[in-house]
Order: structure tokens, then C-alpha cells, then sequence
């Protein structure tokens, strides 16, 4: 892998955050009822409007506006909340971390289930558990997160049986066995989709390349099957699972959302939600600038692996 | 017997739609109760002869909230994956089309717009319209239209080297001709796949809206909104979260398995 690949990878994560930062902020500049109204309420006066308006900066033309925010988004600096009064740094900040240790359970969990998930379909082809694992992939795309939620609180944490808690959060410097419980649910919510999603992938991936010449080349040569599959045939079909976990990390990034909100986990798709309920505009800007970078990111480092592993990609 | 129907995933993706399209075009005719009719007598009952579905909170009987809610999410996936196609098919088209410098600035802002997690870029516009059946509609559109315009453009790209358009070009017919008669036919069919497929997604995000309240508003019988509002009494009758829940699940598992049954019949080569 060259440097100047390297480089210009990064030059387009940066060219497609950019447009993203505009984006963000075309749509929250124009939302109706703006800063000024939400501070001082339904009530206010237009003189009074008028004044928050020029004491905010309202009344400055958008681009300058934006440009105004981007250089203190580029320094950390993302303004103040307007209903909680706090730096949006320091409320997004916690919330983020938050976040982030949920998806990560989530995405680790997923990748350790449904890739042998996947390759045990693929090479029990045709038998009562590849149609059962085929069964299950088609059903977990088609449930969405609140309706997974839902079930799995009916079936879990019903007050008569209480298996798992219905919600809440415990911080991992406090009690971090307390904190996995409080993820199971939340956790395994967000993984179903994905890991119907992605065991469909390798399982696919996987028998296109059993059916392959170099396998059969393989196995002619007597190498033993075991090793054929875990020398041969795994290695070039987990490629394509990388790259679709990676694009997967957007599905789950917008699950966040949802499934926050039901189990109350104090991260930023909970934080999102009360933003958009209060119009808070700096908080919502912050977040989704935030949830695209971690999109932007991890579809980058997803990128350099396959690159890493697999040498007939070129770097065009 | 129809090459999609062959498969046992293209069979049962189509029973499947069968069933809801029936639903939706007859449901409020058949429900065998006013979707709104209180039966103070028989609240949050599990399926009973008398309501096959069981009831919810109000004693509105579960079937036929069900079957009333039928048109409204058939219609917002077809209705929101249509407008999407379409906006998404004239921006792919005339950038692949173009090339050039029209193609690779169009591209960038696709890609950054593509960046946000699709759920997120829903939300944000939903905020900007307000809530509501259309406004999350035109949302669920406008967030399908960069995928699709990518979809599309890659499509006309990796038809327009073919030799049939080389030929067309050395006839010397116009572009419009080359790009209506060649270009298109021959591009459209990975497009009608990504389509079906994105019904199902269509579906599911207008129902999260509905359930987070900035989709279609009570009392209408939506089916994320009908999750929503029995939350609170999942636990003394799962069946007024499950029936919704799980009809939700039927329908965007129809469109996928159709989806995936069209595809295996455009391009046999991928057959699995």
C-alpha cells in the first residue's frame, strides 16, 4: 500500500465531510423556529427576537454563519446548547463514548456470531441448517429495531420475569459486569439486523468461492478439506464480509438512534432525539457531524484492511 | 410458471405479497370491526373467536386496526421508493451520461451525502418538514436518492462501453436516441431490483418514524404507530406489539425475498 493511496483516501474523507458539515448545516440553518425563538420562548417580542438574533449572529448572512461554526467545530468548539445551557463539547463528549462502547459490544458480538455462522451455512449447503440460518437472516432484515426491542423486552424483562433490566445504564468505572448486563438487550438488538445481514454475506461469498477453480485445484492436489477451507476458501471470502461489516457500521450507527431511546442509554442517539424534540440546534449539528465522521472513519479503516488483504485490489 | 416464482425464496417472497397487497386493497372492507370503536367490555384481551387478534388498550380490535393500516404503509413504501428512484434514476443517469466534471462533482456530493447513516439523514430532514405521513414520505425519498442515483449511474456506465452503443454511436444517432433506446432498457434492470429492496426499507423507516411520533400522528393506524402507542401495555398484552410488529416484518420480508428472487432472474450467474 502506498503513501499516495493513503493520502488520497484521506483528501476524499475529507472532501465527503465537508459536504456533509454543509449538508448538517443547510438543513438545521433553515429549520423553523430558530435559536433565538427557542430561548426566549413563543412570546417574546420581535424587538426582543431581533436583539437574541444579532447577539447570536442570526442576522449574519448563512455563509458566514457557517464558516463562523466550522472553525470552531475544527477547534472542538461546538458552541453552547441552547436548553441545557452547557458546552456541547462536554454534552456530546460523554455521550459519545457512551455510544461508541454499545456499538462496539454490538459489532464485536456480531462479527464473533454470524461470520461462522455463515461459513457453517455455506458448508452445510442444502441441509435443515443452512435453510435455518437462511430462515433467520431473511426475518432479521426485516425487523426493525424498535420491533425487536419490543419483543425482546416482552420476552425478558417483563416485570413478572426479570431477566434483564428494561433499560438504564450503569458506567463501566462503576460496575462493569453491571454494565454488560445493561447492554445485553440494547446490544443484541442492534446486532440481529446485522447479523443477519452480514452472515448472508460470508454464506454467499463463501460458496461462490467452495465452487471455485483454485478450491477444486485444492482439493485435487489431496490437501486435506480442512485446510483447503481454512487455507483456500476462507480468506479470499472474508474480503467482501470486511467490506460489508463497514458499510454496515451506517445501519448501525442509525439503529443507535432508536434503540437508545428504548432502553435509555445516555448516548448520542438518545441525545439526538431530545435535540431534535427541543430544537436545539448546536447539539444536533454536533451529533450528526460526529456520527458521520465515525461513518467516514471506520469506512477508511475498513478500506486500508481490504487493501491489506487483498493484493489484487488496485488503488486507483 | 414465472422464472421468479421457481425458487422457494421467490415463492414465498411473492405469497408473501400477495397477502399484504390483498390486505391493502381490501383490508378496510373486510375488517370485521370499526378500527376505532372502543369495546370498553373486552380491553387488551389476547385472540379470541370474537377478536381474532385480540385487542388493545382501548378494546380496538387488533384485526381491524391491522387491515385499516394496510394501505397507508403499502403505499408509503411504494409511494416514498418511487419518488426516490426516480429523483436518484435522473441524477445517476445524466451523470453517468455526462461524465466528466458534471459526473465527479455530482459523485462528491452524493458520497457526502451518503456519509450520514441513513436513519440520521431521515431524521434531520423529518425535523426540517415536521412531522407527518408525507413530510416522512418525501424524508424517506430524499435519503434514497443519492444510493439510487448511485446505483443508477453505475448501471449506465457499465452499459454504455457495449458494443451495441459503440455501433449506435457509429450510426451516428443522436445521443438522446442512444441514451432512451440503448442506454436505458439495458441499464434498468439493477435498478428494479435495488427498488423492490428498498420498499422493504421504505417500510421500516416510515414505521421507526411513526413509532419515534414524527411519522403518521394517532389515531391513525399506521403500524409503527400503532407499537408505539400500545408500549406501555406490552407487558399485560404482548399481542397489541406483536401483531403490528410482526405484520411490519411480514411485509418488508415479502419485498426483500421478491427483491432477491428478481435479482437471481436478471442475473442467473449469481445463483446461490
Amino acid at each position: 500500500m502506498s503513501l499516495a493511496y493513503l493520502l488520497r483516501r484521506l483528501g476524499a474523507v475529507l472532501i465527503v465531510l465537508c459536504v456533509v458539515s454543509v449538508t448538517v448545516f443547510a438543513i438545521t440553518a433553515v429549520l423553523p423556529g430558530n435559536a433565538a425563538l427557542m430561548i426566549l420562548g413563543e412570546n417574546a417580542s420581535a424587538e426582543n427576537l431581533a436583539a437574541m438574533e444579532r447577539q447570536l449572529g442570526l442576522d449574519r448572512p448563512v455563509v458566514v454563519q457557517y464558516f463562523d461554526w466550522i472553525s470552531g467545530v475544527v477547534q472542538g468548539d461546538f458552541g453552547t446548547s441552547l436548553r441545557l445551557q452547557l458546552p456541547v463539547s462536554q454534552v456530546v463528549g460523554e455521550a459519545f463514548w457512551n455510544s461508541m462502547s454499545l456499538a462496539v459490544i454490538a459489532l464485536v458480538a456480531v462479527t464473533l456470531i454470524a461470520i461462522p455462522m455463515g461459513t457453517f451455512a455455506a458448508l452445510k449447503r442444502g441441509s435443515i441448517w443452512d435453510l435455518f440460518i437462511g430462515l433467520f437472516s431473511y426475518v432479521g432484515t426485516a425487523l426493525p429495531e424498535f420491533v425487536t426491542a419490543t419483543l425482546l423486552l416482552v420476552f425478558f424483562a417483563a416485570p413478572s420475569r426479570q431477566y434483564l433490566p428494561a433499560g438504564g445504564f450503569v458506567a463501566p468505572g462503576e460496575d462493569l459486569s453491571g454494565f454488560f448486563v445493561h447492554a445485553i438487550l440494547p446490544a443484541t438488538t442492534l446486532g440481529l439486523i446485522l447479523m443477519a445481514h452480514i452472515s448472508r454475506q460470508v454464506r454467499s461469498e463463501l460458496a461462490d468461492v467452495l465452487s471455485s477453480d483454485f478450491v477444486r485445484a485444492a482439493r485435487l492436489k489431496g490437501i486435506p478439506e480442512g485446510r483447503v477451507i481454512r487455507r483456500h476458501a476462507l480468506p479470499n471470502s472474508l474480503t467482501p464480509a470486511i467490506a460489508v461489516i463497514s458499510l454496515d457500521i451506517g445501519y448501525l450507527l442509525g439503529g443507535i438512534i432508536v434503540v437508545e431511546e428504548i432502553f435509555a442509554w445516555p448516548g448520542l442517539g438518545r441525545l439526538l432525539i431530545y435535540a431534535l424534540q427541543n430544537r436545539d440546534l448546536p447539539v444536533i449539528q454536533a451529533v450528526t457531524l460526529l456520527l458521520a465522521v465515525v461513518y467516514a472513519l471506520s469506512n477508511l479503516v475498513a478500506d486500508i484492511v481490504i487493501a491489506k488483504l487483498d493484493p489484487r485490489v488496485r488503488y486507483a | 410458471m414465472p422464472r421468479a416464482l421457481k425458487s422457494p425464496t421467490g415463492l414465498i417472497g411473492t405469497v408473501l405479497l400477495l397477502i399484504v397487497f390483498t390486505a391493502a386493497l381490501f383490508g378496510p372492507l373486510i375488517a370485521p370491526y370499526d378500527p376505532q370503536l372502543f369495546h370498553v367490555q373486552a380491553r387488551l384481551q389476547g385472540p379470541s373467536r370474537e377478536f381474532w387478534l385480540g385487542t388493545d388498550q382501548y378494546g380496538r380490535d387488533l384485526l381491524s386496526r391491522l387491515l385499516n393500516g394496510a394501505p397507508a404503509t403499502v403505499l408509503f413504501g411504494l409511494g416514498a421508493t418511487v419518488l426516490g428512484v426516480g429523483a436518484g434514476s435522473i441524477i445517476g443517469v445524466i451523470a453517468g451520461v455526462a461524465g466528466g466534471r458534471t459526473d465527479s462533482i455530482v459523485m462528491r456530493i452524493l458520497d457526502g451525502m451518503l456519509a450520514m447513516p441513513e436513519l440520521l439523514f431521515t431524521l434531520l430532514i423529518v425535523s426540517f418538514l415536521g412531522g407527518g405521513t408525507a413530510q416522512a414520505m418525501l424524508a424517506v425519498a430524499v435519503t434514497f436518492t443519492p444510493g439510487m442515483a448511485r446505483i443508477s449511474r453505475s448501471a449506465v456506465l457499465s452499459v454504455r462501453t457495449r458494443e451495441y452503443v459503440l455501433a449506435a454511436q457509429a450510426r451516428g444517432e443522436s445521443q438522446a436516441w442512444i441514451v432512451g433506446r440503448e442506454v436505458l432498457p439495458n441499464a434498468v434492470a439493477p435498478i428494479i431490483v435495488e427498488a423492490t429492496i428498498r420498499v422493504s426499507f421504505a417500510i421500516m423507516i416510515g414505521a421507526t418514524l411513526g413509532f419515534l411520533g414524527l411519522g403518521a400522528q394517532p389515531p391513525s393506524t399506521e403500524w409503527g404507530l400503532m407499537v408505539a402507542e400500545a408500549r406501555q401495555f406490552m407487558f399485560r398484552n404482548p399481542w397489541c406489539v406483536a401483531v403490528p410488529g410482526l405484520a411490519i416484518a411480514i411485509t418488508a420480508m415479502g419485498f426483500n425475498l421478491f427483491g432477491d428472487a428478481l435479482r437471481d432472474v436478471f442475473d442467473p450467474k449469481r445463483n446461490h
